[in-house]
């Protein structure tokens, strides 16, 4: 147990640092939430200097263009892009933190050499489709059908909560290739590229009131067989090592700018209302702003156990929903807090209440999405108490 | 940075858990209430484990270790609910004799603010101290524990840990400055932390078994999500609050890290709250037999409880964080 980084790794923190200081002042300011077009140009940008610089890929392997770097450096990583506010993996992030670590544990080298290399120069963008109408929490009823005809699926059914569809290359595809076979053993995991014909994408707006998300339509969209990934009905399987990258490591990106956003709302509390009767001056406010600091911390912590781990197995293990689910409840009340710090200056999304108010009221709705998104808190509660704690199955 | 036990430190957990399941097994623990929750005899054979003598460097008869294995000690030593004033004796051991090799009992409390209007001090193992010392922001205190005029409590909260109330303390020898009064703090908040988190992760094994045994409506309790549910969640805030004082006892013994104050007052907030909410939520998973003296579940929140109110409890420790955000 050795919490120190080594000279190496501080030797890549002071590579890293030295970079993003030199570089970061000819990034421009982030487009607007709503402008998708502009959000990907930006994103993908961000990641090209990345990979030329040698830093894209932190943990991928070497040998598949990643820098092969230790988990520590990955920390490392994270720490530095934070403490330099360089710009977030965006649009990036199913292709970097899921579908490409998916594509490492899983896919044919034919199938390695032709996607890792453009996701980590940010030539091409991933989303993820596996939900649908009928199939959220219960995703192994997803009904998208796959038909087999000579060397392609034809693909028909229904996506939905598709994020980032409309600005992605590629989509990993959750389909049903065996519909007689018992529901988890008849679901293939495809490539589908996001030009095909037959497929039509519908933004939805979600409660921020932009569109994140999105529904897709597929009518008879060709795959070729070429593009799946594991075996014919294996899929089910290569979703769980999806699930396991993106609850596991993806979520843990978000934390350091979540340390972050506390201290802005220390700052707010500090600096609004009325001198002796500021938020700050409030012990209850000030010690649940403390609390939370030290959840976030413990956090950090657990990332840091997390990922030695997962170094020694090559996928995360469990200890994702442990996190998914803290998480995700210390965002609830990181957001409930900042409203009532902010008080009436809650109700508005720009910046009305000092520093950054509008960043806390982004951050109360994120929280909301959090606990739904990637396997609700409910389901994480059931894995974690079947899987880990090995309670019987609610018949 | 590699942040898994290494393999001397996972036998060293072993070691303490085979000495913790010799010589406090339940039996044992439960044994215990009616003689005042510490027995020399137990006492002298945790000193002979080393329990006292961690730190001590090996030239006088220590094991010297660091607090990264101080801390899954005494995580093992909470988790089997040993009592007595365990900390504050590691904590004299190389300035009281007599502690490290357990001939002596050696407990503490804690003074806090200015001198002058108090409440009574709460003094926990009283009747069992061959010293007792006071902790201030002057330094560290020896006061002879039979000197104390201090009055029973007929009904301590917790059965192993009876307390004593005294209106005053009799003078003592200052047998420590204010520095080793300050690392005093950081450190007894780290091994009780670790004491809390070995309660958190105890109950989560009792009430899962009791879960997977216990059966109604025709199926074991631990297939209702309501129950499971409950279970789970004692499973995060046990792992995240371990995560929190394994880091504690890595920033005490490499400060260079980060800030140690930050990090010891993040895991004694996290583990106490964690054992208490544990605590709570295993008798809830046992029900009606929870409730009851006979079933050890109380037990555990108990000690939690009286683990929480030192060296800082969750509050004190929520203000601190704030102020070092
Ligand atoms: C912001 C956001 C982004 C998303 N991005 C994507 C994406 O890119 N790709 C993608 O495929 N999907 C995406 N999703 C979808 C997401 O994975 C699903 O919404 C989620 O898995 C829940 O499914 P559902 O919405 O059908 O809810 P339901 O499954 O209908 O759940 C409704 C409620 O019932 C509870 N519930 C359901 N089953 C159980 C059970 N067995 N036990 C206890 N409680 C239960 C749930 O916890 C929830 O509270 C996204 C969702 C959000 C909010």
């Amino acid at each position: 147990m050795n919490l120190r980084y080594s000279e190496s790794e501080e030797r890549f923190r002071g590579e890293l640092r030295e970079w993003l200081d030199r570089v970061l002042p000819t990034v421009g300011p982030p487009p607007a939430i709503d402008d998708w077009p502009g959000r990907r140009a930006y994103d993908t940008a961000w990641q090209r200097m990345l990979f030329e610089a040698g830093f894209a890929g932190i943990s991928w392997p070497k040998e598949l263009g990643g820098r092969g770097a230790s988990p520590a450096e990955q920390l490392v990583f994270l720490e530095e892009t934070e403490r330099a506010h360089a710009p977030y993996v965006g649009v990036n992030f199913v292709g970097l933190l899921h579908a490409g670590p998916t594509l490492i544990a899983e896919a044919t080298s034919e199938q390695r050499s032709r996607y890792l290399s453009p996701i980590l120069r940010g030539d091409e963008v991933w989303c993820q489709g596996f939900s649908e109408p009928g199939a959220g929490s219960d995703l192994a009823a997803l009904r998208t059908r796959a038909v087999r005809d000579g060397d392609d699926y034809v693909v028909s059914g229904q996506k939905i909560w598709t994020s980032h569809a409309e600005v992605a290359d590629f989509c990993e595809l959750l389909v049903r290739t065996d519909p007689d076979a018992p529901k988890h053993r008849g679901i293939s995991w495809l490539i589908m590229p996001m030009d095909s014909s037959g497929l039509e994408v519908r933004p939805l707006r979600t409660i921020y009131g932009s569109s994140e998300f999105s529904e897709m339509f597929l009518d008879e969209v060709r795959i070729p067989v070429a593009n799946r990934v594991g075996a014919e009905n294996d899929g089910w399987r290569v979703a769980m090592v999806t699930f396991s990258f993106e609850r596991g490591t993806a979520l843990v990106s978000e934390l350091l700018q979540t340390m972050e956003l506390l201290e802005s709302l220390v700052e707010i509390a500090r600096s609004t209302g009325t001198e002796g009767a500021r938020p700050w001056d409030d012990a209850g406010i000030r010690r649940e702003l403390g609390h939370l600091a030290a959840d976030l911390d413990a956090l950090w912590s657990l990332t840091k156990r997390n990922v030695t781990q997962a170094s020694r197995t090559g996928v995360p293990g469990v200890g994702g929903s442990v996190f998914k689910l803290h998480y995700s409840e210390v965002r609830h009340r990181l957001g409930d807090l900042a409203l009532r710090i902010l008080g009436r200056a809650s109700l508005s999304f720009d910046d009305v209440g000092g520093a950054r108010s509008g960043d806390q009221v982004h951050g109360w709705v994120h929280a909301i999405s959090l606990s739904i998104a990637a396997g609700t808190s409910q389901i994480q509660r059931n894995i974690l108490g079947e899987r880990v704690l090995g309670l019987p199955r609610e018949r | 940075m590699d942040f898994e036990l290494s393999d001397d430190q996972e036998a060293l957990q072993e070691v303490v858990r085979k000495l913790c399941a010799g010589a406090f097994p339940m039996a044992t623990i439960r044994s215990l209430e009616d003689r005042g929750g510490v027995e020399r005899d137990l006492w002298r054979r945790l000193a002979d484990a080393g329990v006292f003598s961690l730190h001590l460097p090996e030239s006088a008869g220590g094991a010297g270790l660091g607090s990264c294995e101080s801390v899954l000690v005494f995580e093992e030593l909470g988790r089997a609910l040993v009592p007595g004033p365990l900390v504050w004796t590691h904590l004299a051991a190389g300035i009281v004799d007599g502690a490290a090799t357990g001939e002596l009992v050696v407990g503490g409390v804690e003074r806090r603010g200015p001198p002058g209007r108090r409440t009574p001090l709460v003094v926990e193992h009283l009747a069992a101290l061959d010293r007792l010392l006071v902790l201030d922001e002057a330094g560290v205190w020896e006061v002879d524990s039979a000197a104390v005029a201090g009055e029973p409590v007929q009904h301590p909260l917790d059965p192993l840990t009876p307390v004593h109330v005294a209106q005053e303390l009799p003078g003592g020898r200052q047998v420590a400055g204010p520095d080793t009064a300050a690392a005093w703090r950081l450190e007894g908040a780290a091994l009780t932390s670790a004491l809390l988190v070995g309660l958190a992760g105890a109950v989560v094994d009792t009430a899962v078994s009791y879960a997977k045994e216990r059966r109604q409506f025709e199926r074991p309790i631990g297939s209702f999500q309501a129950v499971k549910h409950l279970l789970a969640d004692m499973l995060v805030r046990a792992e995240v609050a371990r995560a929190a004082v394994y880091a504690a006892g890595a920033h005490l013994d490499d400060p260079g890290i980060g800030d140690v104050h930050r990090a010891i007052a993040g895991a004694k907030l996290m583990a106490g709250d964690a054992a208490l909410a544990n605590g709570k939520a295993c008798i809830q998973v046992h029900g009606g037999m929870g409730f009851t003296w006979e079933v050890d579940a109380h037990l555990y929140v108990k000690r939690a409880r009286v683990l929480d109110t030192i060296f800082g409890p969750v509050d004190a420790q929520a203000e601190a964080m704030a102020e070092l955000i």
